[in-house]
């Protein structure tokens, strides 16, 4: 398992003053926004090879990702689940566990939200929401905290049993949604009834953009104060650092793997239920698009730290944003973004083997005398 | 055709594994190959996605789906050398490059795949072990791929190597400890990236199977997951590779149930026997797992089995 | 950040001013005068021998068409995506004329995007435009379940073990009714004739769609039609078992030729450009439009070899029969495959028949369930 805390510029109270502690930290900034630029080197080249302009993609990829106030709520209606589907993964990952399967979370937490507001369709919105989002909640964190409990108690790989679960949540959902649940009066969509108007989470007032974005945000920042600020996000570290270890420590390790796991799926639940309320109106098979596979993509860029969540995954909701003018104007395949992804995910990861290697960041050079 | 009653249900299980199965097979071997090395490669399934898209162009576009399989295990090998590089890089996690491989993998299949949508390619052949039987059905469960054949071989042949032969010795020490293999004078980056590379080819050649023979066809939802269940069938299988040929015959009969249940009058609830054969899955390795002890026949140095 | 605040008429009036900023010169004709940019959006491939490529032919033909500019966008799902890809269209390229083409795209996407933007036409496929909903909202779809029962024709006649299969994705109406139509138009052969159905759960899943083949092949079925996006699979399957095949969507008749026996088509030229041409008049399309093989909206593929004379007669016949208007595959006396009585012998329910669109049972005969 990667070891996160190594290159953690928080993990210890530096000793290196302010110049020591900035070199430390730019670097966490540097490499991997070089690391960037490479990756979209390497696609620049391979869409030379096809006889494509980059410039033209890269452009365009601005204007349709970031360039208009339409571009940009494109984007950021895109970004609400990625950033609690990341969680999903990096929370875990602080662990040292890789969850893969957060896309179960999602769906089975969207089915949840759904039926609950069914079945409380007649009661005021103060009542049935804080039900759909606590059952969202809960059904999220079950499935991925199961995850963790059976990584913990029965050493079952967590990467591998998350995948399955995620699998098995897709095969329930679908079964609930065109079987026990299904609305009758859904005809070519099965989905479960629709929500009461008074149960839709509507858009952040101004923007036509739903509040999904705002709470992935503030999940992200508490998130990121679990970990740093606080003495289980400390706890939990440790256990990444080395598991053994943190046992021989007498740390709950248990605990701290259910509790974090769990509380990815928690998050995940929330993405589920704000794709019901506040996108689709009821449940149904559109809650299973994939945002789960992106959300790790997104947590592995920004190496588990769920501040840079937020800026990686409002860049790669752009450049899906884009995906569409890319394919109107330049005649390229839908999967054209799929390869970029790929380059800037390698480049990212192989930029993990140079941290420490160039000394211009080492807090020692900067240390004053 | 006859009606054979509920004997149509082991009969299609039979049918189904011999069928379905190939695919996990070849991913299987490929990543048993890799992982009895030490390390995980998780972006088989974009390497199977991009064997199938790139045998199904070659055959197509040279009338032989032999050169079509040639070519899938040709960009196999080069998706398989190119993880097995990058995870030469101290500090850098393998279980992630194989989540980006596969995004890489599955991006450019998808990419160069376009054109080769509509075409038809030439099938793979098979051989008919039906010859006895005057059953329609039988003779159908039991008309073999080729391809299925040289798995079932591969998979005893492996075993054999491992067992008893040097390179299976090298690659299981290297496996098993860096520094031990280091003591004895071999180079563990070297040898993981050559198994990484071999894996990869196997997976390019399921991935053949699937644009291939069965289903027979390229399109973008050609896999459904095939080459990351076989990272779990590998662990399923405890890195044997005769388990290996099991595992993926029951994988691919289970997968076989849900249809044939619906055409014998069990009609309701087909998602949840849809997935059957991951609840299967979860539970065998529920019930084999032990907090305490490593796996039998882990390799010491894989990183999720550490 | 970049969006601070801003009303939703701002909103409206800074798009505007942007999607005209940013129209490529080549959108502009010769004379000064822009031309009508139609946006097609599909939810798969669109050369999947199926669903998506019977739009993108609708679309292709639409292209041909002078002072139009069609852009396309393949494999946009059914969720936030397709009301950026909409939107997308109409802020960058200018488009006054969509067609969102996949049935989920609908309720809410179509729906909640079109009161946004009143000056553009959304006509969606497979809709059911009612009162209320937002006018400049269109559905449109065709009869395409006689194209199933003439399919059923000419199965019932090529069916030696009197067993007929359909892999279907998921039961809604429309594929119920494609399924009853296939098995009422076998039973017009032969009334001992049963269908058994077996459900993938997707829309487009290869390896599920061969094993639900393979297991109709092993349960009997000798003649096999299917409604996935990209029949390709069921097709090649089933005749690789040896089994006939009935087409749909689009004519696969090159991927079995000797065991095809015919297909319901979509025939969306006609209908693509017919409506085009109504915009680019001035004039107004009808909310709601529905037609059939009279009207050119749906067609049969060409008879196979394995027709026999005397079902290429019956086809032929009941063809007419549909085209003179007014005909009816589900009549009574009808039963649902649980016994419960559907129709009494005066009932029938007309192509035409809005009830269709809400069909929720299979009629006896079909072995398979609902749920």
């Amino acid at each position: 398992m990667t070891d996160q805390t190594a290159s953690n510029p928080l993990a210890t109270p530096s000793p290196n003053g302010f110049l020591g502690t900035l070199a430390r930290r730019s670097e966490a900034v540097i490499l991997p926004l070089s690391a960037l630029l490479v990756g979209f080197a390497a696609f620049s080249i391979f869409l030379s090879l096809q006889g494509k302009s980059p410039t033209e993609f890269f452009s365009l990829t601005y204007r349709a990702g970031f360039g208009t106030a339409f571009s940009w709520q494109n984007t950021l209606s895109r970004t609400a689940p990625l950033l609690f589907a990341a969680l999903c993964v990096a929370l875990p990952a602080r662990l040292g566990l890789v969850v893969i399967g957060g896309e179960g979370a999602i769906v089975l937490g969207g089915v949840a939200a759904g039926a609950m507001g069914v079945i409380f369709t007649n009661s005021s919105g103060l009542i049935a929401v804080p039900m759909m989002v606590a059952s969202a909640i809960i059904f999220g964190a079950l499935w991925i905290g199961s995850v963790g409990a059976l990584r913990h108690y029965r050493g079952v790989n967590e990467t591998i049993a998350s995948l399955l679960m995620a699998y098995i949540a897709i095969a329930l959902m679908n079964h609930l949604v065109e079987g026990p649940l299904r609305d009758p009066a859904s005809l070519n969509k099965p989905s479960t009834a629709p929500l009461a108007e008074n149960l839709r989470v509507g858009d952040i007032p101004g923007w036509e953009v739903h509040w999904g974005l705002a709470f992935g945000m503030l999940s992200c920042v508490l998130a990121w104060v679990l970990i740093d600020k606080t003495t289980w996000g400390f706890a939990a570290r440790i256990v990444g650092g080395n598991m053994r270890a943190a046992q021989v420590q007498g740390l709950p390790v248990g605990r701290l793997i259910v509790g974090f796991t769990a509380l990815g799926g928690a998050l995940a639940g929330l993405a589920g239920f704000f794709e019901v309320t506040a996108v689709h109106g009821a449940a149904n098979a559109s809650l299973a698009t994939g945002y789960g596979y992106t959300g790790i993509l997104i947590a592995f860029l920004a190496r588990h730290n769920p501040l840079a969540i937020i800026p990686l995954a409002i860049l790669l909701a752009g450049f899906e944003a884009s995906s569409g003018l890319i394919q109107r104007r330049m005649d390229l395949p839908d999967a054209t973004t799929l390869v970029l992804q790929g380059f800037v995910f390698i480049s990212i990861l192989m930029s993990d083997t140079l941290y420490g290697r160039f000394k211009i960041f080492a807090p020692e050079r900067w240390r004053s005398t | 055709m006859e009606d054979l009653g509920l004997w149509v249900i082991p009969l299609a299980i039979l049918g189904g594994a011999i069928r379905v199965s190939t695919p996990f097979l070849f991913v299987s071997l490929g990543e048993v190959l890799t992982e009895r090395s030490g390390r995980i490669n998780l972006g088989l399934e974009g390497t199977l996605v991009f064997g199938a898209m790139s045998a199904y162009a070659i055959a197509y576009l040279t009338g032989s789906p032999w050169l079509g399989v040639l070519a899938a295990a040709a960009g196999g090998a080069l998706f398989g050398l190119v993880h097995g590089l990058i995870c030469s890089l101290p500090r850098v996690n393998d279980i992630a490059v194989g989540i980006a491989m596969m995004i890489l993998g599955m991006g450019l299949a998808f990419y160069f795949g376009k054109p080769y949508v509509q075409p038809v390619a030439p099938d793979l052949p098979s051989i008919s072990f039906g010859w006895w039987s005057d059953i329609p059905q039988v003779k159908a469960a039991l008309r073999v791929n080729v391809l299925f054949l040289i798995g079932a071989v591969l998979a005893f042949a492996m075993w054999w190597m491992f067992r008893a032969t040097k390179v299976g010795l090298i690659i299981r020490v290297v496996g098993d400890s860096t520094d031990a293999a280091r003591a004895m004078g071999l180079q563990p980056a070297l040898i993981r990236t050559s198994a990484t590379a071999a894996g990869g080819a196997f997976a390019g050649v399921g991935g053949a199977y699937l644009s291939l023979f069965y289903p027979g066809s390229w399109n973008e939802g050609i896999s459904s997951g095939q080459g990351l269940m076989a990272v779990a069938l590998v662990i399923f299988a405890r890195w044997n590779p005769i388990a290996c040929f099991g595992a993926a015959l029951l994988f691919g009969g289970a997968g076989a149930l849900g249809p044939t249940l619906q055409s014998v009058g069990v009609s309701e609830g087909y998602y949840l026997f849809f997935a059957a054969p991951y609840v299967l899955t979860l539970g065998v390795l529920i019930v084999t797992s032990s907090p305490t002890r490593a796996m039998t026949g882990a390799p010491g140095e894989l990183s999720i089995t550490k | 950040m970049l969006i601070k605040s801003f009303s939703r008429r701002g909103f409206l009036k800074s798009t505007a001013a942007v999607a005209g900023a940013t129209a490529l010169p080549q959108f502009v004709s010769a004379d000064g005068h822009s031309p009508l940019t139609v946006g097609f959006i599909y939810v798969g491939p669109k050369d999947d021998f199926g669903y998506n490529q019977a739009h993108a032919e609708g679309a292709a033909a639409v292209k041909a068409m002078e002072g139009v500019v069609v852009v396309e966008e393949e494999n946009v799902a059914e969720t936030t995506d397709v009301q950026n890809s909409m939107e997308s269209m109409i802020n960058f390229d200018s488009a006054k004329l969509l067609f969102p083409t996949s049935f989920g795209y609908f309720n809410p996407h179509v729906l909640e995007t079109a009161p946004k933007h009143p000056d553009v036409r959304f006509q969606h496929a497979a809709g059911l435009w009612t009162d209320g909903m937002p006018t400049n909202v269109g559905s449109y779809f065709g009869y395409i379940g006689m194209g199933q029962y003439l399919n059923g024709i000419t199965a019932g006649h090529a069916t030696t073990t009197k067993k007929i299969g359909f892999v279907a994705a998921k039961p809604i109406p429309q594929v119920l009714l494609n399924i009853n139509s296939f098995l009422l138009g076998a039973r017009q052969v032969d009334p001992e004739i049963t269908c058994q159905v077996i459900f993938t759960g997707e829309w487009s899943l290869a390896v599920k769609e061969a094993e639900a083949t393979n297991a109709l092949a092993d349960a009997g079925c000798d003649v096999i039609t299917c409604h996935v996006d990209g029949p390709k699979v069921v097709m090649e399957t089933a005749a690789g078992r040896d089994c006939f095949v009935c087409g749909y969507h689009a004519n696969q008749a090159p991927l079995a030729p000797e065991k095809y026996l015919t297909g319901a088509e979509w025939n969306w030229a006609g209908v693509y450009t017919g409506m085009v041409q109504t915009v680019l008049d001035g004039g107004t399309i009808d909310n709601f439009v529905r037609g059939g093989l009279a009207d050119g909206f749906i067609k049969m593929s060409p008879l196979g070899p394995a027709v026999s004379d005397a079902s290429r007669a019956q086809f032929e016949a009941v063809k007419a029969e549909i085209m003179a208007g007014g005909f009816a595959a589900i009549k009574g006396p009808l039963n649902d495959n649980a016994g419960n009585t559907l129709l009494t012998a005066d009932d029938a329910l007309v192509e035409t028949d809005i009830a269709l669109e809400s069909m929720d049972y299979l009629v006896e005969g079909v072995i398979g369930s609902t749920s």
